[in-house]
This record gives C-alpha cells, sequence and structure tokens, in this order.
C-alpha cells in the first residue's frame, strides 16, 4: 500500500526536501501516534501530555466520562480543532510518518486521509447519492458520471444501506431515519477513501436496533479502515474495540488491550468507571 | 408560614395567574387591533384619493383633420373646433374661458392623433382630448358647482358650457394611461409618474447589481473567514451604526463623492442607485450575516471533515442555506431604498423631469422625490395624483415585499 503524500506542493512557502511527493511504503504497526499533545481552551488545559498509539486496521475505542477530552481528542487528529476558537493543540500527531500539526501540510488532503462521523447524523440537506458523491466530487476522485455512481454504489454497500434507499437515491438525505442517516454520514465518509475513520460517539443518538446494525459495520470496516471510536458506552467499546483508551480529567490514564482494560484495569479510576461505580 | 397544603397553595395562585395570562391577551390583541385600525385609515384615505386619478376627464372633439400634418397649427384648429361647438360666443374674455375647458396639452395630442391617422386627413373625425384640470375637478366632484368661482375656479359660463356637454354626452372620464406613460408637468392633467418610475426603476437596479453582491460578499468574510478580533468588532459596530445613520447623510455623502469628487452627473439614477447601494449595504451585511450564523454549525464539519476547502464549505453548503435569510434580508433593504426621499433630494433628482430616461445616465426623479414634488404644488388636481403615486409605490412594495416571501418559499430547505 502506498500512501499519498500529505504535504501539498503548491502551499507555498519553503518546503523540506523530505517532504516533497514521498512515497512512503509503511506498513508499520501503528497508523498514527500523539506524543506529548497538549491542548487548551482559552486558559483551560483541555488535554494533557497525551501519548497514544493508533493500531493499524483496529478499532481504537476512546471511553471515559463526559468533558474528560476525548472527542477533544479525536478532533485533533484530522485537526478539526483549527475551526474552533480559542483552541491552542501543542505536541505532535503523526500520520504515518508525517506530522499532522506541520505548517506545510494540508488540511484538506489530510482530512481527505482522515474521515470523521459525527455524533449527531448530519447529512447535507441534498439527496443521498448527492450526499455521498460529495466528496469524491471536490476531490476530483471520480473521472466520469459512471465512475462516481459506481463509487456511491459500492461506498452505500459497504455502509449497509444500499438496499434500503436503492430505490429513491435522489430523495432528500434528511429524508431517512436516524440509523440510516448515521450509514448515509458513515457512507459519505468512506466515499472519499480515507485510511483513518474518526468516529464520535456514533450510536448516542440511535436505538439499539440501529446501533446494533452500526457496530456490525464498524467490525467490518476496520478490515479497511484504521477506526477510532469515542464511546460512551463501556458494552459497546467492549464488544467491537481491540484497543480501549480510557481519559480521566483531560488524563490518558490507562491504554491497553480493550480485554486488558475491563478485565484486569490497573488504575483505581479506570477500575472504578469500567465496573461502573463512577461515570 | 401558613400551613395550607403544596396543591391548594398553588391553587390560590392560579387565579392571579390565569388573570395576568388575559390581560396580557388582551393588550397584544388591543395592540394588534390599533395597527390594523391606522394601517386601514391610512390606505382608505390615501385610495379614496388616489383612484380618481386613474380617471382623466376627456372631451369628444368632432375635429377636420388638416392635410398638411407637419406645418398645420393645432392651436387654431382646436380653438375653431370649440368655437363652432358653441357658435354664440363674442367677446374675447368668452372665447378664452372657452379654450380654457380643454387642457393646454389638447393641441399636441391632436397633432399626434393626426399622425397616427394619416389616412383620415381632411376627413372630420371624432377626437377625444384631455380636459382641463379645473373641469377634470369638478366632473369628478372634488369641488362643487355651488363653490365660490376662486375656489371651484370655472366661471358661470364656463358651467353652462360643461352642462352642455354633459347633456350631448360629450364629456365623460376615461383611464387616464398619461398617468403611466408620461413625465412631469406644471399641468396636473397632463403629468405623468412614468420618469419617476423609470427614475426609481434604474436606481434600484444599480442598487442591486451594486448592494447585494458586496453586501453579501462582506457578510460572507465577516462571518466565515474574519478572525474575530478587535478590528472586525470595530467593524461590526460600525456596520451597525451605519445601518442606523439618517439617510440624508447618505445623500450628502453621494453629493460631496460621486458628484463632486468623480465627477458623476448630476440627478442621474446611477448615482441615485450608488447613494441607496450605501444605505442598504449595512441592511444587506446585517441580515446576510445572521442568517449565515443561523446555518447548523454541523453542516460546516460534516464538509470540512470530508475535506472540503473553507470556500467550498461555504459555496456549496452554508450560502444555500443561508440564502432565504439573505434574499429576505436584500429585499427588505431594497424596499427601504424605494421609499427613501432624502438621499435622492441631495444629488439632484429632485429635478422637474418631462423626458422620460432611457439610460441609468439620464435626468430621472423617483417616486417618493415626485410624491415630496407634487404635494408642494397648488393645484387642487395635483392632491389626487399625489395620492396616486402613494398607491404605485405601495404596489411596488407589496409586489417586492411578495416577492420575499416566495423566495423564501422556494429557498427554504429544511434540515
Amino acid at each position: 500500500m502506498t500512501t499519498m503524500a500529505l504535504v501539498n506542493p503548491a502551499c507555498g512557502g519553503i518546503t523540506p526536501p523530505s517532504a516533497i511527493f514521498t512515497e512512503i511504503p509503511t506498513e508499520s504497526e501503528t497508523r498514527m501516534q500523539t506524543r506529548d499533545l497538549n491542548v487548551f481552551y482559552g486558559g483551560n488545559q483541555a488535554l494533557h501530555k497525551i501519548e497514544l498509539d493508533i493500531p493499524r486496521h483496529k478499532v481504537t475505542a476512546l471511553i471515559g466520562p463526559s468533558g474528560c477530552g476525548k472527542s477533544t481528542f479525536l478532533r485533533c487528529l484530522n485537526r478539526m480543532n483549527d475551526v474552533v476558537e480559542n483552541c491552542q493543540v501543542q505536541g505532535t500527531v503523526m500520520l504515518d510518518d508525517q506530522d499532522v500539526y506541520s505548517p506545510y501540510l494540508d488540511v484538506v488532503l489530510l482530512r481527505a486521509r482522515v474521515g470523521m462521523v459525527f455524533q449527531k447524523p448530519n447529512p447535507f440537506p441534498k439527496s443521498i447519492f448527492d450526499n455521498v458523491a460529495y466528496g469524491p466530487r471536490i476531490h476530483g476522485i471520480a473521472k466520469c458520471r459512471d465512475k462516481l455512481d459506481e463509487i456511491v454504489m459500492e461506498s452505500l454497500r459497504r455502509a449497509r444501506l444500499f438496499d434500503e434507499v436503492k430505490d429513491r437515491l435522489h430523495a432528500p438525505g434528511t429524508s431517512l431515519s436516524g440509523g440510516q442517516q448515521q450509514r448515509l454520514c458513515i457512507a459519505r465518509a468512506i466515499a472519499v477513501e480515507p485510511e483513518v475513520v474518526l468516529m464520535d460517539e456514533p450510536c448516542s443518538s440511535l436505538d439499539p436496533i440501529a446501533t446494533g446494525g452500526i457496530e456490525e459495520l464498524i467490525a467490518e470496516l476496520k478490515d479497511e479502515y484504521t477506526i477510532v471510536m469515542v464511546t460512551h458506552s463501556m458494552q459497546q467499546a467492549a464488544r467491537i474495540s481491540q484497543k480501549t483508551a480510557y481519559f480521566h480529567m483531560g488524563h490518558l490514564v490507562e491504554v491497553g488491550e480493550t480485554e486488558e482494560v475491563f478485565s484486569n484495569p490497573i488504575d483505581q479510576r479506570t477500575r472504578d468507571y469500567v465496573t461502573g461505580r463512577i461515570g | 408560614m401558613n400551613n395550607l397544603p403544596r396543591s391548594q397553595r398553588i391553587v390560590s395562585g392560579l387565579k392571579a395567574r390565569h388573570r395576568m395570562e388575559r390581560i396580557f391577551r388582551a393588550a397584544g390583541f388591543s395592540a394588534l387591533l390599533l395597527g390594523v385600525v391606522f394601517l386601514g385609515v391610512l390606505l382608505v384615505s390615501i385610495t379614496s384619493k388616489g383612484f380618481l386619478a386613474f380617471q382623466q376627464t376627456k372631451i369628444l372633439l368632432e375635429v377636420n383633420l388638416p392635410f398638411d400634418i407637419n406645418s398645420a397649427n393645432y392651436q387654431s384648429i382646436m380653438k375653431k373646433t370649440l368655437r363652432d361647438m358653441f357658435p354664440n360666443i363674442e367677446t374675447r374674455r368668452e372665447k378664452k374661458e372657452l379654450y380654457a375647458i380643454v387642457s393646454s396639452g389638447a393641441a399636441y395630442e391632436l397633432k399626434k392623433f393626426t399622425e397616427q391617422n394619416h389616412h383620415n386627413a381632411g376627413r372630420t373625425v371624432d377626437v377625444w382630448v384631455t380636459a382641463s384640470d379645473d373641469v377634470d375637478m369638478l366632473i369628478k366632484g372634488a369641488v362643487s358647482r355651488d363653490d365660490q368661482p376662486e375656489v371651484r375656479r370655472l366661471s358661470d359660463v364656463q358651467l353652462v358650457h360643461i352642462d352642455r356637454l354633459i347633456e350631448k354626452k360629450l364629456i365623460e372620464t376615461r383611464f387616464n394611461s398619461g398617468f403611466f406613460l408620461n413625465g412631469d408637468s406644471r399641468e396636473p392633467e397632463r403629468a405623468g409618474i412614468a420618469a419617476a418610475m423609470m427614475g426609481t426603476f434604474f436606481s434600484l437596479i444599480v442598487c442591486l447589481l451594486l448592494a447585494f453582491p458586496t453586501g453579501v460578499m462582506a457578510a460572507i468574510y465577516l462571518e466565515e473567514f474574519a478572525p474575530k478580533n478587535l478590528l472586525t468588532d470595530f467593524i461590526e459596530v460600525n456596520i451597525n451604526n451605519l445601518a442606523a445613520v439618517p439617510s440624508i447623510v447618505f445623500g450628502l455623502l453621494g453629493l460631496a463623492i460621486f458628484l463632486s469628487i468623480f465627477g458623476l452627473p448630476r440627478s442621474a439614477p446611477l448615482v441615485g442607485g450608488m447613494v441607496l447601494t450605501l444605505m442598504t449595504l449595512p441592511t444587506i451585511i446585517i441580515a446576510g450575516r445572521a442568517s449565515l450564523k443561523a446555518v447548523p454549525p454541523s453542516i460546516r464539519e460534516a464538509a470540512l471533515a470530508l475535506g472540503a476547502s473553507k470556500v467550498q464549505t461555504v459555496f456549496h453548503h452554508v450560502l444555500p442555506l443561508a440564502m432565504p435569510g439573505v434574499l429576505t434580508g436584500a429585499i427588505i433593504g431594497m424596499a427601504r431604498a424605494i421609499g427613501e426621499t432624502a438621499p435622492l433630494l441631495m444629488i439632484g433628482m429632485v429635478a422637474f423631469i418631462v423626458d422620460i430616461p432611457k439610460t441609468v445616465l439620464d435626468p430621472a426623479t423617483a417616486l417618493p422625490v415626485q410624491i415630496f414634488l407634487w404635494a408642494d404644488s397648488p393645484e387642487r388636481a395635483f392632491e389626487e395624483r399625489t395620492a396616486a403615486t402613494i398607491l404605485v409605490l405601495l404596489g411596488f412594495l407589496i409586489v417586492m415585499n411578495m416577492l420575499a416571501v416566495i423566495l423564501r418559499r422556494k429557498f427554504e430547505i429544511r434540515f
């Protein structure tokens, strides 16, 4: 597997020689890693020295009580925090061997490689087809109409939505049910063929049946993508993730194999949380 | 402390709460009623007066059309025709009074009629010519024949002539097309609002073309791209201030800059539109920003997370969703501009314009200025014309506001 260069050669300034069109045949275990990551909202420090490795082709679950910084962490990975006022990020976030916060990096390209699915389904008020086709269109991925159709169908199929909407691809995406909308958002994210998919509590606004569907979908998607998921449900984390990170008050308290974290947590706070004593 | 049970304490207060609700409803309803009554009175008084101006008294003359269309003296043909209709008129004074029952523009109408009907040259044909404004007022009942001659402005002899015309059915009120086709005139019966309508139309077009793109771009930049710092706060305060600046100040600005420095022509709708642009811009920017702000941030995040650039996010997703509000703001701004008089006075659009402007550089006036001018005129007949012009202006406003509603419905996307 080859990797696109994150650096946009057109973004001006001095481009470090190592970053020009580098094609890195990386197949290491770690897809993303953060080192000494601190995030501030104005004067408040939201994250303290987070050091976390995101393994390739696995589901990493971020758990912890509300306000512990897990969503903030997630949004650092594709620089969605850039649009938040007063938000300052220090430290390094690496995608393979490229620095996500490097001034030479083009954030558009980064977000094409690191996709995101949000807590609340947020389809565009456009047709189902246009929702999924939007990403490939802006990136010019599809060269012709047939190719675009193919990408859209394939993405919907992979998001397990195709059978339900194949007769009404031109109906507005907002006319779908909550669970369908969330699957539409997943289809939209994977239509761009990202390498990493970030999911911010993707099931929190869904009923148990829709949640089950999304969970199965995530389990399937991990074979092709690297998935990082924030969740409030410990059962969900236990069911579908291979790695779990427990956040508490802006600190990464414990990280490990999911089974380990749930069955044999080291830290007292993790133990309290996963056994349901707090949280 | 009283020891009443909880529910009883709630019950004892319920009466007062329900009374407050009734009082508030009654107050709200009466406020609405008051507004409706005032509006009704305004509309009824303007409409009852203004509608008269849509009719114009015309007199039927049997005219022997001249052969020589170009060099004929239509004034004397007109006079001769009138003398033939009323043969027993001798004195100079009586003749003058007779000629005065038709409009001073009747000879021009006759000329125009002859030119259009040149195949009838030499024959005697029926021609409807416009009656003078004094006759018009009498026929429409705006003045009574029992009034003093100074008030009704018609002599007893003229009244006799008019009675004879009525008897022979040679005088009647017809639709006043001249009101919509003519420019201004000193003679009320010949005065029309075409020059003012065209002036208003050109000014609005210029205003729309300048203010809408500029205002929307400024709103997008300030809302989506500009960094939030002291400078942008300062700009925001100033934009809000500009929206409240008296319009005459914009007129003075236009006079000083567009006319004095840039040397643009006086009285031109181009300059009028530019001045109105200055006035409308703050409204459009404020409304635009408000509707951009109302677009849910989740839509922006969705687009950004897919790798859309900021500009793509704004133009593909945010602006289409904000469009109904942006358009409504623009149309409300334009509707304010259409009724603006003061800034136009400053740049000379208050002129007496007879010729109908054909481009944005021709001298023109505007509907509200025309109302202002006519409201100042002493002739009785200008009163109804003023009211009629107000009606036309109200018509324009209703059309524009309806357009705002329709556009909002059309572009509204539910999410």
